[in-house]
């Protein structure tokens, strides 16, 4: 089956190696016998209904945030109507904070974001910056852990009964106060992780494929079949070890 | 000098001491960090008492071999306070100028997040601005960030302070603007531009105004004759470039070095694109600086680089060539360079996460191993995060039976030397603490001299 990537301003939000993630989609896809067709979407182009099946949207430096943000905004409802047709998404970092009700920072200048999740992000005075490693359970009886690394001097708020993507167990996560890290609103996952952070928790992979599959077949998620991944879990064992060793505290 | 420093000069250098007998390393730093605890303005009444004053060189990339070059040009005629290990925090600065009190220049590596303090302490004759890449962001933050504090540091400069530029770079040749006496420098050989700005390509929106910069010719990373078509904001000129430029495989470099003062042709010892930046930077600083062309040339030509920047060390019948990679750009151009030299058979790839290499590794994944990893046979992942690098590498093309993980560095190295024909070159491409690792492993072996005893 071919599924339909649209990949959101590659050329600005990609500092922490976002392209790492999309060449994960790449290949898990095509070892079970998927296509996968990227399309960038830059500013000024449209997000044109119904021609994805996962959105996927990185982190950028300030300067390249600020770029961006008033063109996503435009871009606001369909991103909205997407996600609520069952489209996937993947935000990472800055992404994940314009893909929030907006940011703050401290001189003043706030970037509106597109309210997909609920949160708001206020920037801090100090970076939380190192490795990370979350509990997660995306699907009721199913815990699994991502190991990443964060780097933000935004704290981000998720609103009361906002659904978190883990919860910490060793690094700052959301804010470095509430335990929480990331946002799941549906078949969109937010986080504050990259690494890149697909290459070393495959699952995380797996899981959003299948989300998109549902979505180009029209039929329920079905679980992937398993690939070896000898290399990427030695990758999350040492990731996750960092971080229980030396994720950060506030 | 004052009695307190004299009395703290002598306690530091007793702690060098002390440091390189007790062998925990080149004490490098040992003494620094004492005076930077004891007395921060130490350093300025240090600096204050060298009889030529102070030049400071940084940069993202090439800041020690630019600064290597610089002391070879010099001579042995100069007497320096040079931090020829690489220690360019402050406190390494302190080491330097605390170790050679009979020093007339000091010739000071400068760290980029540290720049702003130490040119403010030093009070420079001369400023030298390399380049600004993303490199470690856990660490430096983001590159807008050092922008900023290198602006504010320019702006802070004494009026005595020649600087220097390399007017390739956007964010550091705008520098100059506005500022009488700066120097820019660059290279013009459009031969040698790359087709497309690379994947992680930094800098490639308008400073001025965030529109995308066309360049005609992009020689290493954004580095190139950058031009906004909406704005016009474009390239300063040049007052010192290199054009007419060979690159000799993994052997040397040739170009014709141009100057206000005149022409020459220099032959660099050393490979690649970047070193001919870090030469003309070299030039243009010592032309800053009063030294004559010939004796720029000399110098330059003469030039031995520094330890893992590009060493072969030569192991019974076989050689080991190490590189150092530390960022998306530098680690490019070292796969470009070793590309154009004939992609080894046998590649060891040495990935480390301790602060000094970042702890964020997330950077691999922006350099372009992929031409190198479709020609070798055979590739070695070694270093604390072995496993993510393997992980790239395959994801870079490589078939996962043509790889092999061993995290611990000395059983890479010697696999890896098992794996290179008689006669063969074992390639090395290792972060900055696997590098060092290296550099302790070949010295036990005696295979070359650590760099507190080499000759200056």
């Amino acid at each position: 089956m071919r599924i339909r990537v649209g990949h959101l301003y590659p050329d600005y939000l990609n500092i922490y190696a976002d392209r790492g993630n999309i060449a994960v989609f790449e290949r898990r896809a095509s070892l079970r016998g998927h296509e996968l067709a990227v399309e960038a979407v830059g500013l000024g182009e449209k997000l044109r209904p119904g021609a994805q099946d996962l959105l996927y949207i990185g982190g950028g430096q300030d300067r390249e945030q600020a770029l961006v943000a008033a063109d996503l905004q435009a871009k606001s409802d369909a991103v909205h109507a997407a996600v609520a047709d069952g489209v996937a998404v993947l935000a990472v970092c800055g992404g994940y904070q314009l893909l929030g009700r907006g940011y703050h920072d401290l001189r003043g200048v706030d970037l509106p974001g597109v309210g997909l999740f609920p949160h708001e992000t206020v920037a801090g005075d100090r970076r939380m910056i190192g490795d990370v490693v979350l509990d997660c359970e995306l699907e009721p009886g199913e815990r699994r852990t991502l190991a990443g690394f964060e780097n933000h001097a935004g704290r981000t708020q998720l609103d009361p009964g906002a659904e978190p993507l883990g919860r910490v167990i060793a690094g700052f996560g959301n804010d470095g106060e509430s335990g929480y890290e990331g946002c799941r609103v549906g078949r969109a996952i937010g986080t504050y992780l990259h690494g890149p952070l697909l290459p070393r928790n495959p699952w995380l992979a797996d899981w959003l494929l299948a989300q998109a599959l549902a979505h180009a077949s029209g039929d329920e998620p079905q679980e992937l079949e398993p690939l070896p991944d000898r290399l990427e879990t030695e990758a999350h064992a040492v990731s996750a070890q960092r971080a229980r060793d030396r994720g950060g505290r506030l | 000098m004052s009695a307190r420093l004299a009395i703290e000069s002598t306690a530091a250098r007793l702690a060098a001491r002390l440091s390189r007998l007790a062998r925990t390393g080149g004490g490098t730093t040992i003494p620094g960090k004492l005076l930077w605890k004891l007395d921060p303005g130490a350093i300025d009444a240090l600096a204050a008492r060298l009889p030529l004053g102070a030049v400071i060189v940084s940069a993202t990339n090439g800041k020690t071999t630019t600064t290597a070059m610089v002391a070879e040009i010099l001579g042995p005629g100069t007497r320096l306070a040079w931090n020829r290990s690489g220690a360019n925090l402050l406190s390494g600065i302190a080491s330097a100028l605390l170790t050679a009190d009979d020093a007339e220049l000091g010739l000071l590596e400068v760290d980029e997040a540290a720049l702003p303090e130490a040119a403010r302490r030093l009070r420079p004759r001369a400023l030298l601005l390399g380049n600004l890449f993303r490199d470690q962001l856990d660490r430096y933050g983001e590159l807008e960030h050092v922008a900023e504090g290198w602006r504010q540091a320019v702006r802070a400069l004494p009026h005595s302070t020649t600087l220097v530029v390399n007017g390739d770079d956007p964010q550091v040749g705008s520098l100059a603007a506005g500022r009488e006496g700066a120097i820019a420098y660059g290279l013009h050989d459009p031969r040698h531009a790359r087709h497309a700005l690379q994947h992680a390509a930094d800098s490639r929106y308008c400073i001025v105004c965030g529109h995308p910069y066309e360049f005609a010719a992009a020689y290493v990373g954004h580095l190139g004759d950058y031009r906004c078509p909406a704005c016009g904001h474009a390239r300063p000129e040049l007052q010192i470039f290199a054009r007419e430029i060979e690159l000799h495989g993994l052997e040397s470099a040739a170009f014709k070095l141009v100057t206000p003062a005149g022409s020459v042709p220099i032959r660099l010892r050393l490979p690649g694109l970047y070193n001919v930046y870090n030469a003309v930077g070299a030039a243009a600083l010592a032309q800053a600086l009063g030294v004559e062309l010939d004796r720029i040339k000399d110098g330059l030509e003469r030039f031995d680089p520094a330890f893992g920047r590009f060493e072969r060390i030569a192991s019974d019948d076989k050689s080991i060539l190490i590189l150092l990679i530390k960022n998306p750009a530098g680690a490019n151009e070292v796969v470009r360079t070793l590309e154009d030299g004939g992609a080894p058979a046998v590649l060891l790839l040495a990935l480390n996460d301790a602060i000094a290499d970042g702890k964020d590794v997330s950077w691999i994944w922006d350099v372009d191993f992929e031409p190198l990893l479709a020609t070798t046979e055979r590739v070695i992942a070694s270093g604390d995060r072995a496993a993510e690098l393997g992980l790239r590498c395959t994801y870079g093309g490589l078939d996962e039976s043509a790889l092999e993980l061993e995290p611990d560095l000395e059983r890479a190295l010697d696999r890896g030397l098992e794996l290179t024909p008689p006669g063969g070159e074992l390639v090395v491409l290792p972060t900055y603490t696997a590098m060092l690792a290296l550099q302790r492993i070949v010295t036990e072996r005696g295979l070359t001299r650590p760099y507190w005893e080499a000759k200056v």
